[in-house]
């Protein structure tokens, strides 16, 4: 007989802190500088306030706006802006940091918006896809986005956004490759890729045109 | 009988789609963000055992913990488990963080049982059976033709070859989903469906609840591709979730969940014998095939297997067959239609094959393929094909690529059914010119709003988006389930009906001779204050079945490092009458990318030892990224004297023997299992021990 009872998790139970502090005292013989580093991190951990695990009140800057909620410490910034911010532009698909789905902006850099916590994103400009369009007015990258196809079920859309959006801030002018690696970490199962790259380019200000060609069967004959 | 118009203004020409605004600005609402008011958080707790005998689950602890508002069993008394990842339990609470606190405190007694979870394991006799009552590898299901052994005797060129296909995860980036709100009223679902009606009439059916009372609603869905047909056992539970809490609760499973129990392309291992004259005519065909649908097909086998065939010798016609299929049970997750069920294996073994008679023979593959292929559109789009991609300067003997990068070229082709039917649609023109159509179809991803608005647009002359098109509820007239690529099929023909004689009837009302166009406002006006509703259905004439379509892959690869490049494919397909062309070429860049999925990438792992999953997330499940997509060349070969014909299957079919065949015509040896990864390419090369399939 087996059972799932899970209690006294020894490894669960082992803290970050209490990790550090036995590391600390039994670094017997480990570089100097290492030593010298695990005593620097503890230092700060002592000097952090230790908050939770019941909600805690935190303000997130998000799309311009200052946001107050009261969150528990372990949710992600994913999970504080879908279900307490209500903005739901951003997917969870993967919860771990492995599609791209949740992708906002921080600061203008794009990140995981599911391997972030919420009260470490305190502080920090926060964009999300809600953010993008000015007064009606879609950003050129959502506007070639339309133009060109660029979505079929949409829900990976808002990721590839915003990592285009952070590109071409970053580097106005991109190559078809520079695009490719920019949205490494963004995944798609329709497979809309020719044309999340076309639009890219195309909001750089590239033309594109499509290679299709449409043949009349009738006409073969 | 009705006919499309031969001028258009917006069929068959570059739209936008219709709800692209709300996907790239967040404002298009899927199932997983629906948040009703008070709503809760449902999740589900999975077996951890690959087999097991299940006596007893307390749910105590669970309830206790704070912001749980139920926790509920899936079903009472003792059960057997018979795979990992098979739902056990369920709790709703007011946060997710509450649900995973309450499913950590479910204590779950069980015996675990002996299991298998690989086909090659399964099909001996000692192990251990997965239903009680019948074996595990099921009896051959034996189609034969002519006479084989004689056949096989005057054919001047015979080859043999042994393929395999792997278990593939559909990965919806939306997952399984549902948000239920069970009151007295009745239940309100909004549901990740291909089928609103499907999910309506199995909550109904499950909960004992009158269809009248169930309303599903599917505004955006983030995709399917087979799998999110029913309620499926998460929707029931959500149902139930809600009426015990009396809250809506949303139940979206995680990605974990989606690799283990909501569906599956079933695996094919295929031993095939093909001959042929000395022209290259095929003669004999033999198949001896397994593979796994994990413990049976959408729940409709208990045991012996079932849903792993597909059709053979596929898109050819040979005078002597003999085909066995023999479907193998394991310890795994049921197979549910996918993209295409049955074809893209079918397509892989077969054309495998015959490239490799084809090199016996001396014959170029295109030239075997136009002696023996029996439909005439593919005859004309292998050659329209050939010659756009430039196959006669880039055909060469197999293995004669000089250098470590080896290029290679392939082709394959491929046919699907389709074909529409049983929907109906309405149409509303409002006194202030404004219509709406409505029908109970659903999106996909694949456009059929866009489609729907497109038609109404061209037979009103009105603009795209002067038109409110509402689908995805099933208080709209009824259609079916998005699958086998019917919807544009169906939808299509019942918007032609609604709009042509909602147009009618708004002429004979208000005396305007012709409404349409410039003439619209002004006779919608004349209706007075009462908005003027019309139905229409499905019509025979304006639709078609039968598609086939060609594709030609370019590779190189590495033989240093394994590593498989894709750098161009080509697609010629026939798509009956174009409707909305935009959408109609992502989907096919969407079959091919998903083709390459399978050509290269995906694969489930199954463990041995443990039972369980091995890959269940996308850090290891792999699929294509924009890196990995090659120039994709399409042409549309349109046949609007058809009509609609859906395209969302037919164009996933012949990728991956096309890639397979130009890696095999790269390397000089053909690598037959898929997917083709670069421990397989050395292994083929002789360059390290052999890869296991
Ligand atoms: S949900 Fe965050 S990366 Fe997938
Ligand atoms: S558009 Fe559906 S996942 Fe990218």
């Amino acid at each position: 007989m087996m059972d799932s009872k899970s209690s006294g998790n020894d490894l669960l139970s082992l803290t970050r802190r209490n990790f550090l502090k036995t590391l600390g005292t039994t670094a017997v013989g480990t570089a100097a500088t290492q030593v010298e580093s695990v005593a620097a991190e503890l230092q700060k951990l002592n000097a952090e306030t230790i908050v939770g695990p019941a909600p805690i009140p935190i303000v997130l800057q998000v799309n311009g706006q200052a946001i107050s909620i009261e969150v528990e410490p372990r949710v992600t910034l994913l999970d504080a802006l879908r279900n307490h911010v209500h903005l739901t532009g951003a997917k969870e698909v993967c919860d771990r940091g492995t599609c791209g789905a949740c992708t906002v902006l921080l600061d203008g850099q794009p990140i995981y918006a599911c391997m972030m916590l919420a009260l470490e994103a305190q502080g920090h400009a926060i964009t999300t896809v809600e953010g993008l369009a000015h007064e009606g007015q879609l950003n050129p990258v959502q506007q070639a986005f339309v133009e060109c196809d660029a979505m079929m079920c949409g829900y990976c859309t808002p990721g590839f956004l915003l990592s285009i959006t952070a590109l071409l801030k970053r580097r106005p002018h991109p190559d078809a490759d520079e695009v490719k690696h920019a949205c490494a970490g963004n995944l798609c199962r329709c497979g809309t890729h020719p044309r999340i790259i076309q639009a890219a380019l195309k909001a750089s200000g590239v033309s594109v045109t499509s290679q299709t060609e449409v043949i009349r069967y009738a006409d073969l004959a | 009988m009705p006919t499309w118009p031969k001028e258009t203004k917006y069929i068959g020409r570059h739209v936008q789609r219709v709800d692209g605004p709300a996907k790239v600005t967040g404002s298009a609402r899927y199932t997983s963000d629906v948040q009703p008011e008070g709503w809760l958080y449902g999740m589900i707790l999975r077996s951890r055992w690959p087999a097991a005998k299940i006596s007893d689950i307390s749910l105590e602890k669970a309830r206790q913990v704070p912001g749980i508002k139920a926790a509920i069993l899936v079903r009472e008394g003792e059960r057997t488990i018979r795979y990992y990842g098979e739902e056990l339990a369920a709790v709703a609470g007011t946060s997710k963080q509450a649900c995973l606190d309450a499913l950590r405190l479910i204590e779950v007694t069980a015996s675990p049982l002996p299991f298998v979870v690989k086909e090659t394991e399964a099909l001996k006799d000692s192990s251990p059976p997965v239903w009680e009552k019948s074996p595990n590898l099921s009896k051959p299901k034996v189609v034969e033709k002519g006479d084989l052994a004689k056949a096989f005797g005057e054919c001047a060129a015979v080859v043999e070859g042994f393929f395999t296909t792997p278990v593939l995860i559909h990965h919806p980036l939306e997952t399984h989903g549902n948000t239920v709100s069970w009151t007295d009223e009745g239940i309100t679902a909004w549901a990740s469906t291909q089928g609103i009606f499907s999910v309506r009439d199995g909550l109904a059916g499950n909960l004992n609840v009158e269809q009248s009372k169930v309303r599903v609603i599917s505004e955006f869905m983030g995709g399917g591709f087979g799998a999110k047909f029913g309620p499926g056992i998460e929707g029931a539970l959500a149902a139930r979730l809600s009426k015990a809490a009396k809250a809506p609760v949303k139940l979206m499973l995680t990605r974990f969940d989606q690799s283990l129990a909501v569906g599956n392309r079933p695996s094919s291992f295929q031993k095939i014998k093909l001959g042929a004259s000395a022209d290259g005519k095929l003669l004999a065909y033999e198949l001896d095939a397994y593979g796994t649908a994990g413990i049976g097909s959408g729940g409709s086998t208990e045991g012996g297997g079932g849903g792993a065939e597909f059709p053979a010798p596929y898109i050819y016609t040979i005078p002597n067959i003999r085909v066995s299929h023999r479907g193998v049970t394991v310890n795994a997750g049921s197979a549910r239609a996918f993209r295409a069920p049955g074809h893209p294996p079918a397509s892989f073994g077969m054309e495998s094959i015959l490239d490799e008679l084809a090199v016996k023979l001396n014959l170029d593959p295109v030239e075997i393929r136009l002696k023996n292929d029996p439909s005439p559109v593919r005859q004309r789009e292998y050659q329209l094909g050939a010659e756009r991609f430039g196959w006669k300067q880039k055909y060469h003997r197999p293995g004669s690529s000089p250098g470590p990068v080896k290029t290679g070229v392939g082709c394959a082709g491929a046919s699907w059914g389709g074909g529409g039917g049983g929907t109906q649609a309405e149409a509303q023109i409002n006194p202030d010119g404004s219509l709406e159509i409505r029908c109970g179809t659903q999106d996909l991803g694949t456009g059929t709003k866009t489609l729907i608005a497109v038609i109404a647009a061209d037979l009103l002359q009105l603009k795209p988006d002067q038109i409110q098109v509402r689908i995805g509820d099933t208080r709209f007239p009824p259609s079916g389930g998005s699958g086998g690529s019917t919807t544009a099929a169906s939808v299509s023909p019942a918007v032609f009906d609604a709009c042509t004689q909602a147009l009618e009837a708004l002429q004979n009302q208000t005396g305007v001779a012709d409404a349409r166009g410039d003439n619209w406002k002004a006779a919608c006006k004349k209706l007075g204050i009462n908005p003027l509703i019309v139905g229409g259905k499905w019509q025979p004439g304006l639709s078609s079945s039968g598609t086939g379509g060609v594709q030609f892959a370019e590779v190189e690869v590495d033989a240093d490092t394994g590593f498989v490049r894709v750098k161009k494919i080509t697609c010629v397909q026939d798509c009956g009458m174009v409707v909305s062309r935009l959408t109609c070429e992502s989907q096919v860049n969407g079959g091919i990318i998903m083709g390459l999925g399978y050509a290269l990438y995906e694969q489930r792992v199954m463990d041995s030892t443990t039972g369980v999953v091995l890959n269940p997330n996308f850090e290891t499940y792999k699929l294509p990224g924009l890196a990995d997509v090659p120039q994709i060349d399409i042409i549309l070969l349109d046949m609007p004297e058809r009509g609609v014909i859906g395209i969302g299957e037919p164009v996933t079919i012949p990728t991956a023997a096309a890639i397979a065949n130009a890696v095999a015509n790269a390397l000089g040896v053909r690598i037959g299992s898929l997917p083709i990864t670069p421990d397989k390419v050395l292994a083929a090369l002789g360059k390290t021990q052999a890869a296991h399939a």
